[in-house]
């Protein structure tokens, strides 16, 4: 545990990107090896078993269990229409009849004389996946999906909403420091994914949904007001699979947080390109965090992402990730090796940074992260 | 009580032992040794668990911490097949390795039923005692349409199934009920893609044959002994023993690595909470008392409880303090929280800071508002988890009990809970927000709060965890185990004396409990008022005897108003008396109520007096 600081999320130029696509359960890999692909290509398919609904026949007919399979007009395997009749119970020569149709088009799995239901499976389901990103086919895995490979440059943000969406960049304010609000959305942004500065408003995601932009990557947003755009409340770091027409990514955290400089002018950069996004975003063992991939983009410098091999030494830039200097930036100037005591008491690894106003404080290591150089 | 017990036996005398604990993110390996006549920790080290990309084997991990171990004893345990057991002449070596796992999600299940409030809430216990997650509960009552429940199978993956319902000889058209929407299913394993999911049954033997007819071509079905054979009994043993086999043969074998782990060791490797369940387990049995204990983690809150013959474990999976946090905020409620707190606060500004820690998790408190902002959040997790807990640790509903008048009077039912405050020997609380608060007081209002004790109860956090290596050395080695338990892992804070009530109204200041503790030949006497708290500063070692004579609307354990005569044990922050009333009594107007935190704060010496001044003034 030789690193207690919070490594920065990757914000770089040019990164070689892979993306594992995989179908639920086993099926059919379309796609060969270096085949390149585009982020619509279906890549693997399968058909997962359509969805069993069950009739308790013997109820309706008012028969034992047992008994049933004397009035099925139907046996196991057979096929059956909507509609179409299952089962019937005549008495008195026809004077009372009890029918049983299906309610569903399918195959009968399953006649069961313990409980008198009997199971009727639905047409297959078919599942399709696609390669979410542009690239090429780096590997198959047989009967259950492909390693898509790209280069081009990639940006994590620190939490999101809504699951993979396609669309070209337009920074929608002029710095980092800009709220994103209605104002700044414009009729012609269908299909768009709008960047922001500092915040994005309720009412912007409101009006980019109604334009038709697919995306919106800003610093921060209001907690409230994400919740009002979900429509519920988040209880746990699992998201993703929201049913929301715009995937909202936030870079630095909740509240109004200015956008790191070294993000938004690589997003400033990006600005026209298309990009893949993703918001699902899940904090525990085996973190995903929300991503910006831009396929192809050719890098002007030598942007080789940040290089956190060297880990925290004096001079490093790095961000404050908790109160009381949260979401400030800073130099480190000192790196102590032994214990303090800080103000809550705990006894903690700490460092000294300078902040941008030239004070010079104190900060536990756990609460920064590396940012730009 | 089911004892979890290894089939493992012990043929030697062991004086070694290295036990690993394969976490979710971290690798915890522990040395214990026989120094004289006592088993003692000797040195601890860890190390990232490594079962994910790039390295997807645990054991590198493994390797990594008992290496750190190596390096710091200047002794070696490893070779290139594993740990050497058992200890060589040479000094090499331990005499036993054993270890234990939650690494990849731990064990996750889902449980069928037939009526929710008894086969399958026989069938919950069961996999939650057994270490498992229960990711649903599914039964022929829950509410549910039949594709509902269909829906609900299908989008789980659980690693296993375990089905119950009616008693031998009962209804088999329940059962069977269940077992077809199962069938229906066709649930996948969450490891594993081509394999068949185990289901174990443990319902109707009479309807064993029409289970197998129906799950036994398309699942790993496995059939046990029924865990509820009449109303009146429940049998847990036999569905927890086939749980823990098959999270070897299924759960483990599919894990990068495991494999190769369990060559190590000649002790079958225990789910981890499963362990720290048998650690509790043998504690209550050792102390001979009953005990709570509680692990605050992240992303979940484990309870468990042990009263008399009755042992129970909870999993909130919900309420933690870094990934669910925001949890505990949407279920605890923002005043809920704010309760705590003797500042004020713009709501929407507590609720900003909640988020920002759920997303960078690994942060830690700088300032005191934050640490106590962090500490209410942590009451209101372990009071939600341990409600949650009362509502399963419940006597066997279903059960018709002959009833004396006096009972009709008491107006209980057979589901009312078994845990009674007032018997409650031992707390015992760990997780970072309670082993590492920066004062053991801190912990112990903490407990107090959220668990609310009552009569007399000893307080105590753990250190260091490794209740989980413990728990599985208690189950071939229980002596080995409680010594280093009772010596390196717990810190008794101390005991403390809470009076129930009152019975009525009373204002704050009434008198509540007068108090008389002798030790050493001294005589402490304390009067202590409702609404108030009072800490006795008697050290760890030392045993009081304790006269408590409560007011006559409080109850001290003996009834409103009688006196308990009994003895007290010091410990690191000292004896508590709590008259804050049970509930405890928080003034309603926020002025009032900050002044009393801070009151309750300083007489328990939690924080800075200048810094908790400063709140009143402010």
């Amino acid at each position: 545990m030789a690193h207690a600081y919070t490594p920065g999320l990757k914000v770089t130029e040019r990164a070689v990107i892979t993306k594992t696509r995989r179908l639920p359960i086993l099926g059919e890999v379309l796609v060969e090896k270096g085949q390149a692909v585009s982020p619509d290509t279906i890549v693997a398919r399968t058909n997962i078993p359509g969805n069993p609904q069950t009739v308790n026949v013997a109820n309706i007919l008012g028969v034992d269990p047992d008994d049933i399979a004397d009035f099925m007009k139907k046996a196991e395997g057979d096929f059956v229409k909507k509609g179409e009749l299952l089962a019937e119970y005549k008495s008195f020569f026809g004077l009372i009849r009890h029918h049983v149709e299906s309610p569903t088009d399918g195959t009968i799995e399953m006649i069961s004389t313990v409980t008198g239901q009997i199971t009727l499976r639905e047409p297959p389901i078919p599942i399709e996946i696609d390669a979410y990103i542009e690239g090429v086919v780096e590997e198959v895995l047989p009967k259950e999906g492909v390693i898509i490979k790209t280069e081009g440059a990639f940006i994590q943000g620190i939490f999101g909403v809504g699951g993979e969406a396609q669309g070209v960049i337009r920074v929608a304010v002029e710095g980092p420091n800009d709220i994103l609000d209605a104002c700044d959305v414009k009729p012609d942004d269908k299909d768009k994914i709008l960047v922001g500065g500092s915040l994005v408003t309720a009412d912007a995601i409101k009006k980019a949904a109604e334009v038709g932009a697919r995306g919106i990557v800003a610093g921060g947003i209001i907690d409230t007001e994400l919740i009002d755009y979900l429509g519920f409340d988040i209880g746990v770091a699992i998201t993703g699979h929201e049913d929301i027409p715009v995937t909202v990514i936030i870079t630095e955290g909740f509240g109004r947080m200015r956008m790191a400089d070294r993000t938004f002018g690589l997003l400033k950069k990006l600005s026209g390109y298309k990009a893949s996004i993703n918001g699902a975003t899940q904090i525990r063992a085996g973190v995903m965090r929300p991503e910006i991939i831009v396929p192809g983009y050719q890098s002007d410098g030598a942007d080789e992402g940040l290089d956190l091999t060297k880990g925290l030494v004096p001079g490093t830039p790095i961000r404050i990730i908790r109160e009381p200097y949260f979401g400030m930036l800073a130099e480190i100037v000192e790196l102590p090796p032994e214990l303090e005591v800080i103000e809550s008491e705990a006894r903690v690894r700490i460092l000294r940074a300078r902040l941008e106003d030239g004070t010079i404080v104190t900060v536990p290591r756990a609460n920064v992260e590396i940012i730009e150089s | 009580m089911q004892e979890q017990r290894n089939s493992f036996e012990l043929d030697r005398e062991i004086n070694s032992v290295l036990a690993t604990d394969c976490g979710s993110t971290t690798t915890k390996a522990i040395l214990i040794e026989k120094i004289g006549d006592e088993y003692r920790l000797v040195v601890r080290g860890e190390a990232p668990t490594t079962v994910e990309a790039p390295f997807e084997d645990v054991t590198m991990g493994a390797r990594n911490a008992i290496r750190e171990i190596e390096e710091l004893t200047g002794r070696t345990f490893l070779s290139e097949q594993g740990v050497i057991t058992p200890r060589q002449p040479d000094g090499l070596g331990v005499d036993i390795y054993m270890s234990t796992s939650s690494a990849g999600g731990g064990l996750q299940m889902m449980v069928a039923g037939v009526v929710k409030t008894m086969t399958a809430e026989s069938a919950a216990r069961a996999a939650l005692g057994a270490g498992a997650i229960v990711m649903d509960v599914i039964s022929v009552d829950d509410g549910r349409k039949p594709h509902e429940k269909i829906q609900r199978i299908r989008q789980l993956r659980p690693d296993m199934i375990l089905l119950s319902g009616g008693i031998d000889g009962g209804t088999i058209t329940h059962v069977a009920e269940i077992g077809e929407l199962i069938a229906a299913a066709e649930p996948k394993p969450r490891l594993g893609i081509g394999y068949q999911l185990p289901i174990i049954y443990a319902g109707n033997k009479m309807a064993r044959k029409h289970i197998s007819d129906i799950l036994g071509d398309k699942t790993d079905l496995r059939i046990v002994d029924n865990l509820r054979p009449v109303l009146e009994v429940e049998v847990l043993g036999p569905a927890r023993e086939e749980i823990h086999n098959l999270f070897m043969e299924h759960v483990m074998a599919q894990a990068p690595g495991y494999n190769k782990l369990m060559q190590w060791t000649p002790v079958p490797i225990m789910p981890t909470p499963g362990a720290v369940g048998a650690c509790m387990q043998t504690a209550a049995k050792e102390y001979d008392m009953s005990v709570i204990g509680v692990d605050i983690g992240g992303a979940t809150t484990d309870v468990f409880s042990v009263f008399g013959e009755y042992f129970n474990r909870t999993v909130s999976a919900n309420l933690g303090m870094s990934y669910s946090i925001c949890n505990v905020l949407l279920e605890a409620g923002v005043d809920n929280i704010m309760r705590w707190i003797p500042f004020s606060i713009e709501e929407g500004a507590l609720r900003n800071r909640i988020r920002n820690k759920m997303i960078r998790p690994t942060t830690i408190p700088q300032t005191l508002d934050e640490l106590i902002i962090e500490q209410a959040i942590a009451r209101e997790a372990l009071r939600l988890a341990f409600e949650h807990h009362k509502s399963l640790a419940v006597g066997l509903r279903g059960v018709h009990r002959q009833r004396t008048i006096g009972d009709t009077f008491e107006q209980t039912g057979s589901d009312e809970t078994y845990i009674d405050m007032a018997e409650l020997g031992m707390l015992i609380g760990s997780g970072g927000c309670l082993s590492h608060a920066p004062r053991r007081a801190q912990a112990a209002m903490m407990l107090l709060d959220a668990f609310q004790p009552e009569s007399t109860s000893m307080l105590a956090v753990v250190s260091i965890f490794m209740m989980p290596q413990l728990g599985i050395l208690a189950s071939i080695h229980p002596k080995a185990s409680m010594q280093v338990f009772d010596r390196d892992c717990l810190v008794k804070l101390g005991t403390a004396i809470a009076l129930a009530g009152p019975n009525g109204k009373a204002e704050f200041g009434a008198p509540c409990a007068e108090v008389t503790l002798e030790y050493d030949g001294k005589t402490i006497e304390e009067s202590v008022p409702f609404g108030s708290v009072k800490l006795v500063p008697i050290p760890e070692d030392k045993t009081a005897s304790a006269v408590i004579r409560p007011a006559r609307q409080f109850d001290a354990g003996r009834g409103y108003g009688h006196e308990v005569k009994t003895t007290v044990n010091g410990g690191v922050v000292g004896v508590i008396i709590d008259c804050r009333g049970r509930p405890v009594v928080l003034p309603e107007d926020v002025k009032a109520r900050n002044e009393k935190l801070v009151e309750w704060f300083l007489a328990m010496n939690m924080y800075p007096e200048e810094s908790l001044k400063k709140y009143v003034e402010a």
